[in-house]
C-alpha cells in the first residue's frame, strides 16, 4: 500500500477524527491558541503601531523587530517560554506565537499611518482637530486596508507556526504529524502525510477566508491602493 | 552520630552557563558546522534555481504571475506540513530537511530578484540595445550586475529566515542546533543547553547576515561610492 493510500485510508477512518486527540480535538487546539496569539499580537502591536505611525519616530525599530524575529528559531521561544514564569500549558505557547506575529502587525499598523494623505491629515488639523482626534478619525480609517492585510499575513504565519507547537506537546495539529514521526516512517507515513494535509489545508483556507474578510472590510474606494498595499507591507517587514 | 552531607548548594538550572559551553563544545562544534553546512548548502541550491527562475518571469511577462503566485503557494504550506510531504519519499535526513528549506528560500529569492530586474531603467536597457548588446549580453552584462543589490537583498533574508527554519528539521533528527535546543528541554529542561543553542543560532543568523553584506559591498562599489 502506497503512503498516499495509507493516508487516505487514516483519514478515512471516523475514529481518527473522534477519538480523544483526534483530528477534531486537535483542530479546535489549533485554532484556539492561533486565535489567541493573533489577538495578543494585535493587542501589543495595533497600539504601538499606529502610535509609532502617528508620530512618525521609530520607523527603524518597526524594521529591527522584524528583522530580530526573523532570526529567532521558533522552536527556541517555545522550550524557553515555558521555563519562565509562563510555565507550561497554553500560555507560554500564545505568547511564542504572538511574537511570530508582531512583525507583520506593527509595519502594517505603522505604514498604515504614515501613508495617508498627508493633505487629509493638515485639512484636519486645520479644522481644529487634536492629535489624538487626528489619529482617530482621519489617519485609523485610512489605515484600514493596511491593518486588514497586516492581520491576514500575521493570521497564516500563526496558523502555520502553531503546527510547531507539536514539539512542546503543545497541542494543535502538529501533534498528528508529530505522532506519526514517533510511529518510524514505514508504520506512520500514513499517519504524517495525513497530518501534513490538514495542516496545510487548514493554512490555505485560513488564508482565502481572511483574504475574502480584507475585501469585505475595505471601502471601494480604497481598493485600488489595496494592492498596493500589500506589497508594500511586504517590503516593510521585508527590510525593504 | 552525626553525618556531614558535603554537596554544594543546589547547582540550579541557570539560563547560561560557562561550565556546560567549555563541557560540551564539542557537541556544539558539530552541531554549530552541520547548521552552517546545511544552511549554506540550501541557500546555494536556492539562488541557483531562484535566479534563472526569475530571469524567465523577467524575459516573458506572462509567466511571471505563475512563478511568483507558485513560489507563494509553497511559502503558505506551514513547514511541519511540508516536512510531512516530503519526508515519507525522501525518508529521515539530511536530504529531507535541504529539500524544504531549499522550496522555503525560493518565494525571497525570486521575489527580490524580479523587484531588481525590474528596476533596471528601460534607458539603460535601451541604450544597451542600441550598443548592440544581445539578450543573454545584456542579461549577463547589464541586467543581472544592476539587480545585485536586490538579489542580495533576497539572499540576506533567505540566509537569515533558513537559518531558523533549519532548526525544524528536529522532526528528521537533522535539525543542527535544533539537535541542541531540543535535546536541551527533553534533558529535564536543560535552560543552558537551550539557551546556548539559541545564541549560537541567532550569532550564525547575525553573522552569516553581515559576511552576504560584505559580499554585497564589494560586489556593488558604485552603490558605496553614491552614497558617501
Amino acid at each position: 500500500m502506497s503512503v498516499i493510500e495509507q493516508a487516505v485510508v487514516w483519514l478515512n477512518d471516523p475514529l481518527n477524527w473522534t477519538n480523544p486527540g483526534g483530528v477534531l480535538d486537535r483542530l479546535g487546539e489549533h485554532l484556539v491558541l492561533s486565535a489567541a496569539a493573533v489577538a495578543l499580537g494585535c493587542l501589543v502591536a495595533w497600539p504601538i503601531g499606529l502610535w509609532l505611525g502617528h508620530t512618525g519616530r521609530a520607523g527603524g525599530l518597526v524594521v529591527l523587530v522584524a528583522n530580530v524575529t526573523l532570526a529567532i528559531p521558533t522552536l527556541a521561544l517555545l522550550t524557553i517560554l515555558p521555563l519562565t514564569f509562563l510555565g507550561f500549558g497554553r500560555p507560554s505557547v500564545i505568547v511564542a506565537l504572538a511574537v511570530f506575529a508582531l512583525p507583520p502587525l506593527l509595519a502594517n499598523a505603522y505604514t498604515g499611518v504614515r501613508q495617508a494623505d498627508p493633505e487629509a491629515r493638515d485639512a484636519a488639523r486645520g479644522m481644529g482637530l487634536s492629535g489624538w482626534q487626528v489619529l482617530r478619525q482621519v489617519e485609523l480609517p485610512l489605515a484600514v486596508p493596511y491593518l486588514a492585510a497586516g492581520f491576514r499575513t500575521a493570521a497564516v504565519q500563526v496558523v502555520a507556526t502553531a503546527a510547531l507547537a507539536s514539539f512542546v506537546n503543545g497541542g494543535g495539529l502538529g501533534q498528528i504529524i508529530r505522532a506519526g514521526f514517533g510511529l518510524d516512517i514505514a508504520a506512520g507515513g500514513g499517519q504524517i502525510l495525513a497530518g501534513g494535509v490538514l495542516v496545510a489545508a487548514l493554512a490555505v483556507s485560513v488564508e482565502v477566508v481572511l483574504a475574502l474578510v480584507e475585501r469585505a472590510v475595505t471601502p471601494r474606494q480604497l481598493r485600488a491602493a489595496r494592492r498596493g498595499a500589500n506589497r508594500r507591507a511586504a517590503d516593510a517587514v521585508a527590510g525593504g | 552520630m552525626s553525618f556531614r552531607l558535603s554537596y554544594r548548594a543546589d547547582p540550579g538550572n541557570p539560563w547560561f552557563s560557562w561550565q556546560y559551553l567549555r563541557d560540551n563544545s564539542d557537541t556544539l562544534t558539530v552541531a554549530l558546522r552541520d547548521h552552517a553546512s546545511l544552511t549554506a548548502r540550501a541557500v546555494l541550491i536556492a539562488a541557483l534555481i531562484a535566479v534563472p527562475l526569475a530571469v524567465v518571469a523577467y524575459w516573458f511577462r506572462p509567466l511571471a504571475g505563475p512563478i511568483l503566485a507558485f513560489t507563494g503557494v509553497l511559502y503558505t504550506i506551514p513547514s511541519l506540513a511540508l516536512f510531512a510531504f516530503i519526508a515519507p519519499y525522501l525518508g529521515i535526513g539530511t536530504v529531507t530537511v535541504l529539500t524544504v528549506v531549499v522550496l522555503y528560500a525560493l518565494l525571497v529569492i525570486v521575489r527580490n530578484t524580479v523587484a531588481g530586474l525590474t528596476q533596471v531603467p528601460p534607458e539603460v536597457r535601451e541604450a544597451a540595445e542600441g550598443m548592440g548588446y544581445g539578450r543573454w549580453g545584456r542579461l549577463f552584462r547589464i541586467e543581472l550586475p544592476l539587480a545585485l543589490p536586490g538579489i542580495l537583498t533576497g539572499l540576506r533574508l533567505a540566509t537569515v529566515s533558513t537559518v531558523a527554519l533549519v532548526t525544524v528539521g528536529v522532526v528528521v533528527g537533522r535539525g543542527g542546533l535544533g539537535q541542541v535546543i531540543f535535546a536541551g528541554f527533553q534533558n529535564n529542561f536543560y535552560k543552558a543547553q537551550i539557551m546556548a543553542g539559541t545564541l549560537l543560532c541567532v550569532l550564525l543568523a547575525l553573522v552569516l547576515d553581515l559576511i552576504l553584506a560584505g559580499v554585497g559591498r564589494l560586489l556593488t562599489p558604485w552603490l558605496t561610492r553614491r552614497s558617501s
